[in-house]
């Protein structure tokens, strides 16, 4: 028995080679990221290190979204809701004369883990298009009581009197240093999910993924799997509002709208489903064109929806599958 | 007091007919073809520019209104044929993609075509003005005018559904697809006719509200989270539930934005009621929403199992 | 003779006026394989589903060694030693055959909430899953992805599956559905090999299979059982040999 095992374990399982293979990608965008100051120094071009922190941050918000959509095959469509409450916890913590970073970030990740668990528990009872539906309504109902939240801002959104601090030092001043926080919290969080998505957890969460019934038959109910895949996602995101809001030192209803939730599953998907680094380079591509497309024609939102629908309808089995043939990945 | 509470009730009423008219051929859609499709509100949104601009060339709103629903109808068939078809047989996340897609290049387009400013629609002469209903009530006549045109359409869609052969085939094709198509129904066309229904319905509620609301390019996206709503509240494949939930929204959404407020000064002080009445009162709907899924997963007429 | 493994009486399930099982009665003693025959549309499947719990039933009782699980969920009744194969192939394609195995010992090793350590690096889980393997002549195809094997393999890996929860009753659903002769000799004899350690129902159209494997049988038509007993027994049956031979043979 014990030869078998070792056998087993000498003949090397393909997906390690697969895991190897995220981690060059990981390094590699992760390492393209860090030298944007560099080069943005190098080119004049001071901008680029602001939009890099954008494509950082939509990245994280991608990230989290894939352990849902990627591995959990849930197509939640009310994300951008998350980086919404997480921003607005930044926004009504700084409103209120607190500006510590690690108080602001455990006021977004609480509220948003709250939101996620009472949300997802009504959505996850259902599948198919009742989920997509529901999770966009329940997005949208976030986005309509910061709308009408005069007390913060309302419509207008809130600006911040300042970024947060941390140990009371204003640390996040400046592009540069909001900028490698960034990148830290990116590169953490991509480690954190990789090995979460290689757990015990992780493993149950893609077999639910793949064949719910078959993970019943052998004793796994896939609700508070779900649910809980759904919980730290929107934590996550939560996380990513945080540090949005900082950037823009403004948290406005608008990152939740329900096209931003449109744009981040666009984002995994065009990166690449089930990937973690794929949907990081989703997010920086669509960055990228927004910010790049924009200066050019204020239609370019236009062109977004006419590759969308042509990559859809011209590719076998879809974005998915175009994007599985990519990578490589599974079928 | 009480002609508040019976007018914010017949624009309950109002809201509710129109959101029956976008829901019902969405309802269908999901329920026939298991399509999830975004862009619905997209031909709410067409239906009212066309009908601004047909009425500004014919100088007659009704004249307006008669052009731009056979014009919706085509432009839905259209949509069909070159996107939507292609998207039957797709999983959900394909479809979110092609139908967002959609989206983006329906609005761009619009204003691309008409500008984004909004434009407006004059009240048919005829039906300006309002009308004394009971005791002091006064309303205005085009708002009955909507809700009037909308229960004649839903009396027409309930005949449609449940005493003609096509309405034989949309039940059944809503409650096994599979079947319907086994039996040698051309579910291709079936299909086609149902969304061009659809987007001719969704464009008539966007024509009615034209002279009441702005018309402008992000009018369809509001709509279609309603109509969301709306339908998951009476169940996906339903015409009778999205009327019900329709109404129940429309009514919930008008009442609750007034009352919510009146209630709460019981129980809060004057200006704290107010605050947050006016920041319950928008979610008040997906709290219904979600109530009822609670106690019912699949709506209110469920078709089939909410899986 | 002691109490059976599994007792099932006056089980029932209709869709409106279509019964689909009628009062069902059955007894499988630990130990015995029990075939479950009948013609197609007999309802075997139906039972199936409500022995493993995936179709509520409408009254009756099902019982394992004695506790009423009747309103338990499929989860769990397999965590009470109660596993099942599927007649349409299951398995997790994506999944490496060796992970197919360990994710159903993991299910009943501890908890999978744990989400840092890997679970492909826990030993514990990939021996066990080695050895439901080996049972089945699969251990060569360990690393193999689950999606990559030949369809007879698969029909073994579904046992393995279920044996790796650790089951003591296996329900085992068409498993020679779609195989060929060599195929199908191989899980014959693996499920003659299975019988010395559970206790199986087996439910399969192949008749040589099923009266070379049976140690009870009894026969489903029209939701009904008409017979049940040892295979010689049934074989002689009048009325089995009437509904389910299509003998006319008078009784």
């Amino acid at each position: 028995m014990t030869a078998l095992v070792a056998r087993a374990a000498a003949e090397p399982p393909r997906r390690r080679i697969g895991l190897s293979g995220t981690a060059v990608a990981a390094g590699l965008i992760l390492g393209a990221f860090a030298l944007v100051p560099v080069a943005a120094q190098a080119l004049g071009l001071p901008f680029l290190v602001v939009t890099a922190t954008r494509m950082m941050i939509f990245g994280l918000a991608a990230l989290s979204l894939d352990l849902v959509l990627g591995y959990g095959a849930l197509v939640s469509f009310g994300h951008a809701a998350f980086i919404g409450i997480g921003a607005y916890a930044v926004g009504i913590l700084d409103a209120h004369g607190v500006h510590d970073l690690g108080l602001q970030a455990l006021a977004a990740v609480a509220a948003c883990a709250l939101f996620a668990l009472v949300t997802g528990a009504i959505s996850l009872r259902t599948r198919g298009v009742y989920f997509i539906m529901i999770t966009l309504a329940f997005g949208q109902m976030a986005y309509f009581f910061m709308v009408s939240l005069s007390a913060y801002g309302g419509d207008d959104g809130l600006p911040l009197s300042r970024r947060s601090t941390l140990a009371g030092l204003p640390l996040l001043e400046g592009d540069l240093p909001l900028f490698y926080g960034v990148l830290a919290v990116l590169a953490l969080s991509c480690l954190a999910l990789h090995r979460v998505v290689g757990s015990r957890f992780g493993r149950v969460l893609r077999g639910t993924r793949d064949n719910a019934v078959r993970m019943r038959a052998i004793g796994f109910a896939p609700f508070p799997y779900r649910l809980t895949a759904y919980v730290a996602a929107g934590a996550l995101a939560g996380l990513a509002g945080v540090l949005l809001a900082n950037q823009a030192e403004f948290a406005s209803p608008a990152y939740m709208s329900w096209q931003r939730s449109g744009e981040l599953i666009v984002m995994v998907v065009l990166g690449g489903m089930g990937t973690l680094v794929g949907p990081i380079a989703g997010a920086a591509a669509l960055i990228a064109v927004e910010e790049g497309l924009a200066h050019y024609s204020e239609h370019w939102r236009l062109g977004l929806g006419l590759l969308l629908v042509l990559v859809v309808l011209l590719t076998r089995g879809g974005l998915a599958g175009l994007a599985a043939r990519l990578t490589g990945a599974r079928p | 007091m009480l002609n508040l509470f019976l007018i914010q009730a017949l624009n309950g009423v109002q809201l509710g007919i129109l959101l029956f008219l976008v829901a019902a051929g969405l309802t269908l859609i999901f329920g026939v073809m298991d399509l999830i499709n975004l862009a619905h509100g997209a031909l709410y949104m067409i239906g009212a520019y066309l009908a601004a601009t047909l009425t500004a060339l014919t100088g007659s709103f009704f004249l307006g209104l008669a052009l731009a629903l056979p014009a919706t109808l085509l432009f839905g068939i259209v949509l069909e044929v070159l996107v939507v078809r292609h998207l039957y047989e797709r999983d959900h996340l394909d479809q979110v993609l092609a139908t967002f897609g959609l989206i983006l290049i329906l609005n761009e387009g619009v204003r691309i075509v008409w500008g984004s400013g909004p434009l407006s629609v004059p009240v048919p002469e005829i039906l300006s003005g309002s009308v004394l209903l009971v005791g002091t009530l006064h309303y205005p006549l085009y708002r009955i005018a909507i809700i009037a045109a909308g229960l004649a359409t839903a009396l027409g869609l309930h005949l449609l559904v449940n005493h003609t052969r096509l309405g034989m085939r949309l039940r059944a094709g809503a409650t096994h697809g599979a079947m319907v198509a086994a039996l040698g129904v051309d579910i291709r066309r079936l299909f086609m006719v149902v969304f061009g229904l659809g987007a001719m319905l969704a464009g008539f509620a966007g024509a009615m509200v034209a002279p009441i609301l702005s018309v402008d390019p992000g009018m369809g996206d509001s709509v279609l989270i309603l109509t969301f709503v709306v339908i998951v509240i009476g169940g996906v494949g339903s015409v009778r539930g999205a009327f019900v939930a329709g109404l129940l929204v429309g009514l919930a959404d008008q009442l609750g934005r007034t009352f919510g407020p009146i209630l709460l000064r019981s129980v809060l002080d004057a200006s704290a009621a107010s605050q947050t009445g006016r920041t319950l009162a928008p979610m008040l709907i997906y709290i219904l929403m979600a109530a009822v899924l609670f106690f019912r997963p699949s709506g209110l007429f469920p078709m089939r199992g909410g899986r | 003779m002691s109490a059976p493994l599994l007792s099932v009486r006056h089980l029932r399930k209709a869709y409106g006026a279509l019964k689909v099982t009628d009062d069902v009665g059955l007894d499988v003693a630990a130990g015995e394989l029990h075939a479950i025959i009948g013609p197609n549309g007999a309802g075997k499947t139906t039972l199936i589903h409500q022995l493993s719990g995936s179709l509520p039933s409408d009254s009756g009782e099902v019982r394992l060694a004695g506790e009423d699980i009747t309103g338990r969920s499929m989860v769990e009744r397999v965590r009470r030693g109660l596993a099942r194969s599927f007649q349409i192939t299951s398995v997790l394609d994506g999944f490496s055959v060796l992970e197919n195995a360990a994710l159903a010992v993991q299910a009943r090793a501890g908890s999978s909430f744990r989400f840092v350590r890997p679970a492909a690096r826990e030993d514990a889980l990939n021996e066990a899953a080695m050895a439901a393997l080996a049972r089945v002549g699969l251990a060569d195809r360990a690393g193999r992805r689950a999606g990559s094997l030949s369809h007879g393999e698969k029909r073994q890996l579904e046992i393995a599956v279920a044996l790796a929860t650790d089951a003591r009753l296996l329900l085992l659903d068409e498993p020679l559905a779609g195989t060929g002769p060599e195929e199908s000799a191989i899980l014959v004899g693996l499920m003659r090999d299975l019988k010395t350690t559970h206790t199986i129902v087996l439910i399969e159209h192949d008749m040589e299979a099923v009266f070379a494997l049976a140690d009870r049988m009894s026969v489903l038509v029209y939701g009904r059982v008409i017979a049940s007993g040892d295979p010689a027994a049934v074989r002689a049956d009048p009325e089995v040999r009437a509904a389910y031979l299509g003998e006319e043979e008078a009784a």
